[in-house]
C-alpha cells in the first residue's frame, strides 16, 4: 500500500514540474529561443549487442570532436549539442531517428555502424528531407540500390575493403586457382560483403567451394570449423562482423586448422580482443593509430590523454565526421539541408588526418579516401597488448586516383 | 564419408552440450529448490569470466579457473542472503523482475569497471591445437573442458544422491513443508545451492573466456540457451538437464551441418516440439508446489 501511495506522489510531482516547465516556456519565449540557438544533432549508434563495443568508441570520438568544436567557438558562433542514443536494432533506430527530428529538435542525423540500421535511418532522413551523415556503415547497397540524396557515407564501402585485401592477396599469389571457403554474417552487411568477395574471386580466378551463413548471435563456431576441415579449402575467407570475428579468430586458433585465413572486415577493437597469438592473415582497415601523419598522431595523443586508451577506428571516423559536418556548416553559413548537400556535392575537400584529403563523390555521396591492409606482426615484435598489427601502406597508392578501389557506377548504380 | 562428417558433428555437439550443462544445471537447481527463476544467472557467468581474467594477471591461467568460481560463489552468498531469500514464498513474478533488473545492473557494472570493449583472453599455448582420434578432430582445450565438466557433474550427483545434504535438498524440492515439520531449516541449504549454482556458472565463464569474446553482454548471450536447456530437460531432474544440454548441442551441430543459417533457431524448434508432447520437459518430475 505504501508503495502505491509513493508512486502517486511521484507522478503528481512530475506532472507539477512538467506543468511548471510548460508555463515557463510560455512566459519566457526568449529563453526558448536561446536554447534553440544551439545546433542540435541526433546521434545514433549501437551501444549494446554485437557491435556495442565499437559504438562505445564511436561515442568517445564524437564527444571529443564536439568538445573541440564548441571550445573553439562552435559553428557560426553557435554551440553544437549532440543527442546520443543506443540505436538497438533497425526498427528502433528508425523510431528514434524520427523522434529526434520531430520532437527533440535535431537539425540532422549522424552516426550508426550497423548497415541494416543505417538503411532504416536513411529512409527516415529521406522522408523528412533532412541530412543523414552515415558514419560507420559499410554495406555497398546503401550507396547503390538503396541510396538517397539526403545521405552521405563516410566509412569505406565493402567493395573497397575487399579490393584493399584483394590487392595484397594477389601480390602473395593467394587468389588464382585457389579454393576458398567463406563464412558470412547473416545480415545486410555480411551478405553485401560476400557479394563483393564473390565477384572479386570470380574476376581473379579463385573459386568458392563453400559459403555458410552465420547468425549474428553465434558464439560457438565449432560446427563451422568442422565443415571447413571437411571441405579442405586452400584459403578460409571471412565476411563476419563485430564480435563474430573475434569469436571466430579465437576458436580457429583453438582448433589449430592449417588453412590461411583472410578477412574482409575487422575493426581494431575486435582484433585487440582476439588475444595473444590468435590472429593471423590479411585484413583491411579504414584507419589505424599507427598511421604516420602528423594530424593523426596528434589525434591519437589527445585521445589517449583524454580517455587513457588508444582510439579505435570508429573513434577516429566519428571524430573526423563531426569535423566535416562543422566545416560544411561554417562554409555554407547554414544548417539548411539543401545548402549542405550542394556543398558536399561540390566535392569540397576535407582533412581526414590521412596523407591525402578526401571528398564526397557527387553521384553516390561516398567519401573517397585511402584505406589500408594490415597483417599481424611476427611473434616477439609486438610492444604491448594492442600493438600486434603490422600496418600496411595506403591503397590506392599516392600516384593513383582515390576512386580506384571504389565501386564503379555500372557496378553499384545509385540514382537519386 | 558424409555419414562420418555427420558423426563428427554429433560428437562435437556432445562436447558443446557439456558446456551448456555447466550453466543450466545451476539454474535448474536454484529454481527447483527455491522456486526462483534466476534471470541474473548469466551475470554470474560473465563475472566468472571477468574475475578469472583479473586473477590470471597475478596467478596465471590454472589457479584463475579455480579461484574465480570461489570468488563469485562468495558473491552468491550475498546475493542469496540479501536478495533471493526475500522471494522464495513471494509471487514468482517479483523474483523474475528483481533478477532481471539485477542482470541489467550487473551488465552495466561490468561496463563501468572493465569498459564496453571486449577484453582479450588467451589460454596457455600448450592447450591450443587439435587432437585426432581416427578421422575425428577435437580441440585439445575442449576435451580438457569436457573432463572438468564430467568431474563437476559427478561431484554434484554424488552430493545430491549420496549425502545427507543431498537428501534434504531433494526432499526440500518435493515437500518443503514436510522438511520443515521435521525440524530442518531449509535456508542454509538454499544458500549452499545458490553458491553451488552460481559457482558453476562462473566456472563456465572462466573456462570459456579463452575461446569466446569476453564482453559485458556475454551473460545475456548464454542465459537464453541455459533456459532452453532447463525447459527441455524438465524441472527437478538432474538427468533431464544433462540429457537436454547434450541434445541441444547435438541438434545444433546437425542443423549447422545441413542448414547453417538455421543453426541458432534449431534449439527453439526443439523446445517447441518437446513442450508440445511433454509439457513438463523430457524427464521433468511432478513438483507439487509448482503445479
Amino acid at each position: 500500500m505504501n508503495g502505491d501511495k509513493k508512486k502517486g506522489n511521484v507522478s503528481r510531482r512530475t506532472a507539477l514540474k512538467a506543468g511548471a516547465a510548460g508555463a515557463l516556456a510560455l512566459g519566457f519565449p526568449a529563453i526558448v529561443r536561446a536554447q534553440s540557438d544551439k545546433i542540435k544533432i541526433g546521434h545514433l549508434t549501437p551501444l549494446t549487442g554485437f557491435l556495442g563495443a565499437l559504438g562505445e568508441y564511436a561515442v568517445l570520438g564524437m564527444r571529443m570532436a564536439q568538445e573541440e568544436i564548441n571550445k573553439s567557438g562552435g559553428v557560426m558562433g553557435r554551440q553544437i549539442e549532440v543527442m546520443s542514443e543506443d540505436s538497438v536494432n533497425p526498427a528502433t533506430a528508425a523510431t528514434k531517428a524520427q523522434r529526434m527530428l520531430e520532437r527533440d529538435g535535431a537539425t540532422l542525423l549522424f552516426g550508426e555502424i550497423n548497415s541494416a540500421s543505417a538503411k532504416t535511418i536513411m529512409q527516415v532522413a529521406a522522408r523528412n528531407k533532412r541530412l543523414f551523415m552515415s558514419v560507420g556503415a559499410r554495406s555497398d547497397v546503401l550507396r547503390g540500390k538503396d541510396c538517397n540524396r539526403y545521405t552521405f557515407h563516410v566509412d569505406i564501402p565493402v567493395t573497397v575493403m575487399v579490393n584493399a585485401v584483394g590487392q595484397a592477396l594477389m601480390r602473395d599469389g593467394l587468389v588464382k586457382g585457389k579454393k576458398f571457403f567463406s563464412l558470412t554474417s547473416d545480415y545486410l552487411f555480411g551478405h553485401d560483403l560476400a557479394k563483393a568477395a564473390k565477384s572479386f574471386f570470380a574476376a581473379n580466378g579463385g573459386s568458392l567451394i563453400g559459403d555458410e551463413l552465420v547468425a549474428t548471435d553465434v558464439t560457438d563456431f565449432s560446427p563451422y570449423l568442422l565443415k571447413i576441415r571437411q571441405a579442405k579449402p586452400d584459403v578460409v575467407s571471412t565476411n563476419l562482423g563485430g564480435n563474430q570475428v573475434t569469436n571466430f579468430v579465437k576458436q580457429y586458433a583453438e582448433f589449430g586448422l592449417p588453412y590461411p585465413v583472410v578477412g574482409f572486415n575487422l575493426n581494431t577493437a575486435d582484433a585487440w580482443a582476439a588475444g595473444d597469438g590468435n590472429l593471423g592473415g590479411i585484413w583491411p582497415t579504414v584507419w589505424h593509430h599507427d598511421l604516420d601523419v602528423p594530424g593523426s598522431k596528434a589525434f591519437v595523443a589527445a585521445f589517449m590523454k583524454k580517455y587513457g586508451k588508444r582510439p579505435e577506428n570508429h573513434a577516429w571516423i566519428e571524430y573526423v565526421s563531426l569535423k566535416i559536418l562543422a566545416q560544411a556548416m561554417n562554409a555554407t553559413k547554414s544548417t539548411d539541408t539543401e545548402k549542405l548537400i550542394a556543398y558536399f556535392e561540390s566535392q569540397a575537400e576535407f582533412d581526414l588526418l590521412k596523407a591525402r584529403k578526401g571528398y564526397f563523390r557527387s553521384w553516390d555521396h561516398q567519401l573517397m579516401q585511402e584505406a589500408y591492409p594490415f597483417t599481424v606482426k611476427p611473434k616477439g615484435q609486438a610492444k604491448g597488448k594492442q600493438d600486434f598489427l603490422a600496418f600496411g601502406a595506403a591503397v590506392p597508392a599516392a600516384n593513383q586516383p582515390l576512386e580506384l578501389l571504389a565501386p564503379a557506377k555500372e557496378q553499384n548504380a545509385c540514382v537519386f | 564419408m558424409q555419414f562420418l562428417f555427420l558423426l563428427e558433428q554429433v560428437v562435437n555437439g556432445l562436447v558443446l552440450g557439456g558446456y551448456y550443462l555447466l550453466i543450466a544445471l545451476g539454474l535448474s537447481l536454484i529454481f527447483s529448490v527455491g522456486g526462483v527463476v534466476n534471470l541474473a544467472h548469466g551475470a554470474f557467468y560473465a563475472f566468472g569470466a571477468y574475475v578469472s581474467l583479473e586473477i590470471a594477471k597475478h596467478t596465471g591461467f590454472g589457479p584463475s579457473i579455480v579461484l574465480s568460481p570461489v570468488a563469485v560463489g562468495l558473491l552468491g552468498v550475498l546475493f542469496e542472503r540479501f536478495l533471493l531469500r526475500r522471494f522464495y514464498t513471494a509471487d514468482p513474478i517479483l523474483s523474475l523482475l528483481v533478477t532481471f533488473g539485477l542482470a541489467m545492473v550487473a551488465e552495466q557494472l561490468i561496463r563501468m569497471i572493465w569498459g564496453a570493449a571486449p577484453l582479450s583472453a588467451s589460454m596457455p599455448p600448450g592447450f591450443k591445437g587439435q587432437l585426432m582420434f581416427g578421422d575425428f578432430m577435437f580441440s585439445r582445450y575442449r576435451l580438457l573442458l569436457l573432463a572438468v565438466v564430467a568431474g563437476v557433474l559427478a561431484a554434484i550427483w554424488l552430493l545430491l544422491h549420496k549425502t545427507a545434504f543431498g537428501r534434504v535438498v531433494r526432499a526440500g524440492i518435493q515437500r518443503p513443508d514436510m522438511v520443515a515439520a521435521l525440524g530442518i531449516r531449509l535456508q542454509p541449504y538454499m544458500t549452499a545451492i545458490v553458491v553451488l549454482g552460481v559457482g558453476m556458472a562462473a566456472l563456465g565463464g572462466a573456462l570459456f573466456a579463452p575461446i569466446t569474446v569476453v564482453h559485458p553482454a556475454m551473460g545475456a548471450e548464454i542465459i537464453t540457451v541455459a533456459f532452453v536447456v532447463v525447459v527441455i530437460g524438465g524441472l527437478g531432474s538432474f538427468w533431464g538437464v544433462v540429457l537436454a544440454a547434450l541434445l541441444v548441442g547435438v541438434v545444433r551441430g546437425i542443423t549447422i551441418h545441413f542448414a547453417p543459417a538455421a543453426g541458432e533457431a534449431s534449439m527453439y524448434v526443439l523446445m517447441f516440439l518437446v513442450l508440445m508432447f511433454r509439457p513438463r520437459g523430457l524427464l521433468g518430475e511432478r513438483i507439487e508446489k509448482f503445479e
